[in-house]
């Protein structure tokens, strides 16, 4: 009964992707429309308008003529319709009809931009062109992708990956857009950093910029001040390494101790992950700061003078050890309970004490964890913008002195792309060191096998230090979240402290009127804007992020090292850098998407995409390859496999995938400052204009409100997405003494 | 309507698997499974019988030769189009649906009706006895269920060929015996063709119409579980099929297909099968052995073992050491004794001498 896919004649996808080539060619707009989700070109001149025209309609009109060739990409597909595919032409057939297609699509995308041509041999050698382009819009991004998918289609034909469309399509569609939005930025802006001020190339601007004084001076060590390059690699290895201690004593109390209130703990190292990053500097300033509560009660006690030590690295260093010590906890959490017990139990009955075990046992095997922790804590470090910028003074960084370069009086893109590649080396460095260290040992310590051991409890010497600390954090966190709520229902902090809801009210005003409601506070615009990005974002990042992990985990292809490479590197690269070399890039066609709600939205799903990669290979690996080989001999192909099989036992890391991007795209400052337009303005952009004009109170309460927002937003999501029903024998009761 | 079988012949012809560039898994074999029977693949592990199961499947692809199903050529057929069921060792039911969802999986992709393909999966769950289970998880069965919901998921799919690949090893000794007899039954019944991997040779020699015994990535013998049990073709499949004792002998003459052997003073005559003469080897199964015999090789008794049901004797021989079973529990030997030991007529067959084992 079964139907033989290699020997039909008609082949659904095949049919759906010619019909869209066509539409995109002969019906759609080709190049962008002002906005992308608004139809008024329907109305307006569509379909002869220069603007507005579908492809075959301006060449009709004698116009654009060089996208006559795209047209050949649509027509050689057909040859291919009612042949097998086993027969060599219809392979043929589609790789040439998507490599002709795509290719040309590129090549004339890059050659003619907005004035003519782009490069000065094509002018000498055709000849003024006398008309130009701009990005491109619907038709183009679909016939591209039809070529795309085409161009797969014909390798899959020829036997590649066992001729499975959907493995291959796949893969080709993350290659396209991993290189379209990771690799084209980065190589772009590397090149920007040549440029002369009379655009030209030379290495001498490069070297002038790169081995500039204020990079790399080492003025601090005789008193002055250090390169900004210092100060971010110094301040980079500090916040790396305390919070992977930290995050490491968090996780130790959480799995490995008697402590009672292990649930309240861990709901509050949670709590730093939903909160915009400098939000908690504005809590420090308003504790510590000139007029802060701490200082002003030390100077009153003791007479002591007020200093303004915060601003400059303790307050940096405060601030991101408070921000980024979550995320190297629950890196460690994992980690810490993987540990297999029955090997600490191994350990202790060959006469191991407590504290061998931890020593010679626990913690060797806990090393990758400590690895990405502080390349986590040192990547976020060297990419956060927020906290430099509020509570740096003096004490510049790479990240602040590349927002100053492109939107200062200066506006320097060399500079701002030289920063950006040192920014970019040192946390490469860091990746490889990482990898280095780890070297290719294998620390799996899970098996698929029941594990019916207990963690032991950590050894006494080392428990009381440990959860003396965690407290003592717990307990400033605390604080620290005090202070943000408080800070937002006061007057005006230090100088007047009656309570008042002024804040709110500036930032969240609304009032009915015949016509609806009016949202008349000055903050609605930012925050619509910011929920709906996120949320057009969240789903994007998970789809991207599964589909990469499950060729990862499930497939094997030629060049696959270099494919997961390629997925995991845009994790190592800063938002700054991210930011940086989208404007650069994404300013000109034929990719014009500048100063659209779209490039917010692209970065937030490559920004973030190494996260849902890393959620679904975790959980994926779980999954025993098995179940994916009975779904296959059982008939289903490889997308019903995926879709009814995978999917299905994946909820929760879809979930977090979900959870994940959607706060960071609500929280993320680095990228973002840089890709805003006084029309797509982010809340987290939008507070730190605020503080920068000292408006601290409405930044604060909009930041609370934030807060809350997101934590309903988990909350709802966890609802709705909803837990999957295993059903898995509880093969152990793990205990917590 | 019923469960029927459309059971194909299976062919290999010239199939090599390479995996990177050079592990080779399987070189370079012939095999031809015939409509109807249940087929063994048996070896040691690494020996390349699991590779060559999923290459009837579909799940791994052969470098070099071709697989045949029936009268079609599969080799570049994947998983999906061949008409294969195969049931897993670790039995791959998905988690999240229930024994229904699970069984009507695959008639899902048939092209059958909803009705039918409910029809159906109840038919095929009816046949390994678990009827009224449908509603439950995976994961609220026990082991021996879920390897019958597994079997009858593939079952229902009326494949071609029917895969198990070691399905007995997850349970217990005695659940074992039942279920490879319900196998068998279900095989017999309905005719199909099954191809089963194991690596236990009591549970091949138990099922199986026909056994093929792999090493090295190449096959060893193929044949019926008695060939192979009693005449072996080389001292590999003599030892790995039951125990056997290999004895290093002479052949004096060949005269009309028997064999005169001497094994130092003691001479015995057996088919030749096709060796001529000069050194060669005795393959012998301990019970073939007769303790205390008139004429035989001397040999010193080394230890006695009682389990029971029969004694078990390790036996000093000038050659090396000889294990050896008699039914004679109650008249047992003593350690240290004297004793000639001499061969049954039929049993013990001549091997190619000096093998690598």
């Amino acid at each position: 009964m079964r139907t033989l896919t290699t020997e039909q004649t008609t082949h659904p996808v095949l049919i759906f992707w010619i019909i869209a080539g066509w539409v995109g060619f002969f019906l759609l707009p080709w190049y962008g429309v002002e906005e992308f989700f608004s139809f008024e070109w329907l109305i307006d001149g569509y379909p002869f308008d220069e603007d507005y025209a579908p492809a075959a309609f301006l060449i009709g009109q004698g116009q654009k003529l060089w996208l006559a060739p795209i047209f050949a990409g649509l027509v050689l597909p057909l040859f291919a319709l009612g042949r097998r595919k086993s027969d060599p032409v219809y392979a043929r057939m589609l790789i040439l009809a998507g490599a002709v297609g795509f290719g040309w699509l590129i090549l004339q995308g890059f050659a003619i931009g907005i004035r003519g041509w782009n490069f000065d041999w094509a002018r000498a050698l055709f000849g003024d062109l006398g008309d130009r382009q701009y990005g491109m819009g619907y038709g183009a991004l679909i016939c591209a992708s039809a070529f795309l998918f085409l161009f797969t289609q014909g390798i899959a034909a020829r036997g590649a990956i066992n001729g499975d469309v959907f493995v291959v399509s796949a893969i080709g569609g993350v290659i396209v857009i991993v290189t379209a939005f990771v690799f084209f930025p980065i190589a772009k802006m590397l090149t920007a950093a040549f440029i002369t001020e009379d655009g030209g190339y030379s290495a001498g601007v490069f070297a002038s910029k790169f081995f500039d004084d204020r990079l790399w001076g080492l003025g601090c060590l005789s008193g002055g001040r250090c390169g900004v390059a210092w100060n971010s690699l110094f301040l980079a290895v500090l916040v790396g390494l305390i919070t992977t201690v930290l995050g490491l004593i968090f996780a130790l109390v959480v799995t490995r101790s008697g402590f009672r209130y292990k649930r309240a703990l861990r709901a509050l190292t949670v709590l730093p992950i939903i909160t915009p990053p400098f939000v908690i500097g504005l809590a420090l300033i308003l504790l510590f700061g000139l007029s802060g509560s701490v200082t002003v009660f030390i100077s009153d006690v003791f007479g002591v003078q007020p200093t303004r030590w915060l601003y400059g690295l303790p307050g940096v260093l405060i601030a991101q050890t408070l921000a980024f010590t979550p995320i190297a906890f629950l890196v460690l959490i994992g980690v810490v309970e993987g540990v297999s017990p029955s090997m600490e139990e191994a350990a202790q009955t060959l006469r191991a004490s407590k504290w061998q075990v931890f020593k010679t046992v626990s913690l060797p095997l806990m090393r990758p964890g400590l690895a990405n922790a502080f390349l986590l804590g040192f990547i976020e470090s060297m990419a956060d913008f927020g906290n430099p910028l509020v509570l740096g003074g003096n004490f510049d960084v790479l990240s602040t002195e590349i927002f100053f370069a492109i939107v200062g009086a200066q506006y320097d893109q060399g500079k701002a792309a030289v920063l950006a590649m040192v920014l970019l080396c040192f946390t490469l460095g860091a990746f490889y060191a990482q990898r280095f260290w780890l070297g290719k040992k294998s620390y799996t310590t899970v098996s698929g096998k029941g594990d019916s051991g207990v963690h032991p409890h950590m050894p006494r010497a080392l428990s009381l230090p440990v959860l003396a600390l965690a407290l003592i954090w717990a307990g400033f966190t605390m604080v620290v979240y005090a202070m943000i709520f408080y800070g937002s229902v006061v007057e005006l902090w230090g100088v007047n402290n009656t309570l008042t809801f002024k804040h709110y009210v500036t930032a969240f005003s609304f009032r009915f009127e015949d016509s609806g409601i009016r949202w008349s506070g000055a903050a609605w615009d930012s925050f619509w804007t910011t929920l709906k990005i996120a949320a057009i974002a969240a789903p994007l990042t998970a789809i991207v992020g599964l589909i990469t992990a499950y060729l990862l985990t499930r497939q094997t292809f030629a060049g696959k090292n270099a494919f997961e490479f390629g997925t995991m590197l845009s994790f190592a690269i800063p938002g700054t850098v991210i930011g940086v070399s989208y404007v650069l890039a994404f300013n000109v066609p034929p990719v014009e998407i500048t100063g659209t709600g779209i490039i917010l939205v692209v970065s937030f799903i490559f920004r973030n995409m190494p996260v849902g990669v890393r959620a679904g290979i975790a959980s994926m690996s779980q999954l025993d390859k098995s179940l994916d080989e009975s779904s296959l001999t059982l008939g289903a192909n490889s997308w019903q496999t995926f879709r009814r099989i995978i999917l299905p036992l994946l909820r929760p890391a879809i979930l977090a995938a979900l959870v994940y991007s959607f706060v960071r795209a609500m929280t993320a400052i680095s990228a973002v400052i840089f890709l805003v337009s006084a029309e797509y303005d982010m809340a987290t952009s939008y507070i730190i204009g605020r503080v920068e004009n000292n408006d601290y109170g409405l930044a604060i309460a909009y930041s609370t409100t934030l807060i809350f927002v997101m934590l309903s937003v988990v909350a709802l999501m966890q609802f709705v997405v909803g837990r999957t029903e295993i059903g898995r024998r509880m093969t152990q009761s793990r205990s917590s003494v | 309507m019923s469960i029927n079988s459309k059971a194909a012949p299976v062919s290999f012809r010239n199939v090599t698997k390479v995996y990177g560039k050079d592990v080779v898994a399987v070189d370079d074999i012939n095999l031809e499974i015939e409509a109807g029977k249940l087929v063994t693949l048996l070896g040691p592990s690494g020996c390349g019988k699991t590779t060559t199961l999923r290459m009837i499947a579909g799940l791994e692809m052969a470098t070099h030769g071709s697989i045949h199903i029936g009268d079609r050529d599969v080799t570049l057929l994947p998983a999906t189009d061949r008409d294969v069921s195969m049931v897993f060792q670790s039995y791959a039911l998905f988690p999240h649906m229930s024994v229904m969802e699970n069984v009507s999986y695959g008639l899902g992709f048939s092209g059958y009706d909803k009705e039918e393909t409910r029809a159906r999966a109840q038919q095929g769950l009816d046949l390994v006895g678990l009827k009224g289970y449908g509603d439950r998880l995976p994961s609220e069965l026990s082991g021996g269920q879920q390897q019958r919901v597994a079997v009858a998921r593939a079952l229902v799919l009326e494949p071609q060929v029917l895969l198990f690949d070691e399905p007995l090893s997850n349970l217990d000794a005695k659940l074992r015996r039942q279920v490879r007899e319900e196998i068998r039954d279900i095989q017999q019944n309905l005719g199909l063709t099954v191809v089963y991997v194991t690596h236990d040779q009591e549970e091949a020699l138990a099922v199986s119409d026909e056994i093929v015994v792999m090493r090295n990535a190449g096959i060893a013998q193929i044949g019926s579980p008695r060939e192979l049990y009693d005449a072996p073709a080389d001292r590999f499949v003599a030892d790995f099929i039951g125990e056997a004792n290999i004895i290093p002998c002479e052949i004096l003459e060949v005269s009309e297909g028997t064999a005169s052997i001497r094994i130092g003073d003691f001479a015995h005559s057996l088919p030749a099968r096709g060796l001529g003469p000069g050194p060669a080897a005795l393959a012998v199964r301990p019970t073939r052995l007769k303790l205390g015999a008139r004429t035989g090789m001397p040999m010193t008794l080394a230890k006695a073992t009682y389990v029971g049901s029969r004694m078990e004797y390790t036996l000093d021989a000038g050659f090396g050491e000889v294990f050896a079973v008699s039914e004679d529990v109650d008249t047992p030997l003593e350690a240290g004794a004297q004793i000639t030991v001499g061969l049954d007529s039929i049993g013990p067959v001549l091997l190619p001498a000096d093998q690598a084992p």
